[in-house]
């Protein structure tokens, strides 16, 4: 498992750079891994800008049918997400942007799982098997 | 943090983006499209993204702003050169780069550009 700091914007570059290489080298088709990095870059950019900072970790995984994925885990302490529902929500945004990167993201991968309390911090963890 | 740089070429600026885009390079390049525009006139933006890995909803905003930008100084934004895996995840993500013109490529940009004028 490969683990990278999330602080600025250079490690989300950095994050997207790690999740290609694993990626394509565990059998994910182009638009599967096109589509995992975008994820990734969202959910590195929500660390960072809503967390405050955090790391992320990648691992290569096998399903119950020997199919391979690769698994992606999101972790910060910052301020957590009072309305997990909410902040799933197409076009609901905390801040400026589009509203998309929380929502969008969920739908550009195959599992993904939000655990965040107020004041404790947020963990996003998500997969994207291959064909 | 990486500069893109911008090229003028007759009324057209042209930018090619060959780096990994961190969201401050990508907010750097809008202020720099601006100064462009304002100092020289220019009546077309050709944005050539073939070497863009992915856009995320960040980078798709900020296109989408590149675009409406331009258009306060009278000139049109035209991204040009999106890899297929690119269109595919954008539109499932939910963005539609709605305000921009798309071309396959440069040269399709430009005619584009040159029918308008």
């Amino acid at each position: 498992m490969d683990e990278l700091p999330i602080q600025s914007g250079d490690d989300v570059v950095r994050v997207r750079q790690l999740v290609r290489v694993i990626a394509a080298k565990n059998g994910l088709s182009l638009v599967e891994q096109t589509k995992l990095v975008t994820a990734a870059s969202e959910l590195a950019r929500n660390t960072l800008v809503h967390g405050g900072g955090g790391v992320a970790r990648v691992e290569v995984v096998t399903s119950p049918n020997g199919r391979t994925g690769v698994k992606l885990h999101f972790t910060d302490e910052g301020p957590g997400i009072p309305d997990i529902d909410l902040a799933l929500t197409d076009g609901w945004t905390s801040g400026t942007g589009l509203g998309l990167g929380l929502s969008g993201s969920r739908r550009l991968v195959d599992e993904f799982e939000l655990d965040s309390k107020p004041g404790a911090g947020t963990t996003v963890v998500v997969v994207k098997w291959s064909r | 943090m990486e500069q893109v740089p911008i090229v003028k070429i007759g009324q057209t600026l042209f930018v090619s983006i060959q780096v990994d885009l961190q969201d401050e390079s990508v907010l750097r390049l809008q202020e720099d499209l601006a100064d462009e525009l304002a100092a020289t006139g220019a009546r077309g933006v050709i944005i050539d993204i073939t070497a863009v890995e992915i856009v995320d909803s960040f980078i798709g905003r900020m296109l989408t702003m590149i675009g409406s930008i331009s258009r306060l100084f009278d000139a049109e934004t035209v991204i040009v050169g999106m890899r297929p895996a690119v269109a595919i995840t954008l539109t499932e993500l939910g963005l539609s780069l709605s305000g921009v013109r798309t071309a396959l490529n440069a040269e399709k940009g430009l005619e584009i550009l040159n029918g308008r004028s």
